[in-house]
């Protein structure tokens, strides 16, 4: 199962939520499979996705869900430190971890190697980190978003890149809106 | 009143609710005192461009944001200034502690603050630069320009602003 599929399946489950969306090949596949007000994508600034989750989570009290990869993560590891310390009950980290860099020609990520994000995100202090096969992420990201406790998700799938258009929605349409239905 | 209270006091009146904090000893006591303010949430962050994204968040959420860091973090977030917050047209109030000024001890800061308002010209950012501490009237102007035209905008402050650094 790779990203897109992912996606696919979990894309009524996010729909009304406020998504924010990794850079590159991920926000183009949410983009086409399910577009909303809801989904901030952004468009550039690898490794933030985790990072403007949090601030937002952290600002307002609609559950936030941050969609990030594991060469995100890896680019901006000190986010992991920074979500366990500052408490948001309202956010959770998806982690889709195919381990390659898949909007750059898939090269491998040492999360594919021998690095654990999993491992990784609890030693920075996260206390409810959840590693899963990329078939069980719908239903362990429902019981989530049940939850009031912040959570991580670790999805291992595997690598791989659905063709999608690239998104031509200008960035302030795309922010405009997003803070439209922040407030709604 | 002290400078830091006074500074704080402009973030408040302005309605900065939410700042993000990367260290420098001469930011040391201002970050003391935003923590210590119940009307704004401190997140720490680790890296600036780190908190660049946190900022842009809580600016989604509704909050008015402020990131207090070093030049030197210029050098770290020219990419996320220009593809994120200028991109999207956030505005952003950069409190910045401009070493490798005027009676700073440490040469190795001198190279980045050679930098500092070249890069800051190039990425067409607005820039003020507290040199003495009557500069500091300022502030409450520059905040409100800020948010006005929903830019990040660069307050620099000097050695000599904060009063010297140690005993040079």
């Amino acid at each position: 199962m790779i990203r897109s599929e992912i996606l696919r399946e979990i894309a009524p489950v996010i729909r009304d939520h406020l998504v924010v969306c990794n850079i590159g090949i991920p926000s183009q596949e949410l983009h086409a499979i399910d577009d909303q007000p809801t989904n901030f994508y952004m468009l550039g600034t690898m490794g933030l996705a985790s990072s403007i989750g949090l601030g937002l989570a952290l600002a307002q009290p609609k559950k936030v869900i941050a969609i990030d990869g594991d060469g995100s993560v890896l680019t901006n590891l000190g986010t992991l430190p920074t979500i366990a310390n500052n408490s948001a009950n309202n956010y959770i980290l998806l982690i889709i971890d195919n381990g390659s860099y898949g909007s750059t020609g898939d090269q491998p990520t040492y999360a594919g190697k021998k690095t654990s994000l999993t491992a990784v995100a609890k030693a920075c202090g996260c206390d409810n980190v959840i590693e899963c096969r990329a078939e069980d992420t719908k239903k362990v990201l429902e019981e989530a978003l049940a939850g009031d406790r912040m959570t991580v998700i670790v999805s291992k799938c595997e690598s791989g890149n659905a063709k999608m258009p690239v998104i031509t929605l200008d960035p302030v349409v795309i922010r405009h809106r997003f803070m439209e239905a922040v407030k709604a | 009143m002290s400078i830091d209270s006074r500074i704080v006091n402009d973030l408040v009146a302005n309605g900065i609710s939410f700042v993000t904090t990367v260290p420098c000893k001469q930011l040391a006591d201002v970050i003391d005192e935003v923590d210590r303010r119940p009307e704004i949430m401190h997140v720490p962050s680790n890296k600036e461009d780190e908190g660049m994204g946190l900022c842009a968040g809580a600016f989604m959420g509704g909050k008015r944001p402020a990131i207090i860091m070093q030049n030197t973090a210029i050098g770290v977030t020219i990419n996320t200034l220009a593809t994120l917050t200028q991109f999207y047209r956030m505005p952003l109030p950069m409190l910045i502690s401009y070493r490798g000024e005027l009676r700073e001890p440490v040469a190795c800061q001198v190279e980045m603050a050679v930098h500092t308002k070249a890069l800051l010209a190039q990425l067409n950012i607005p820039t003020y630069h507290f040199h003495w501490q009557k500069d500091v009237e300022e502030l409450d102007n520059i905040l409100k320009y800020t948010f006005m035209c929903s830019k990040p905008v660069a307050i620099l402050t000097d050695a000599n602003f904060w009063g010297g650094y140690g005993d040079q």
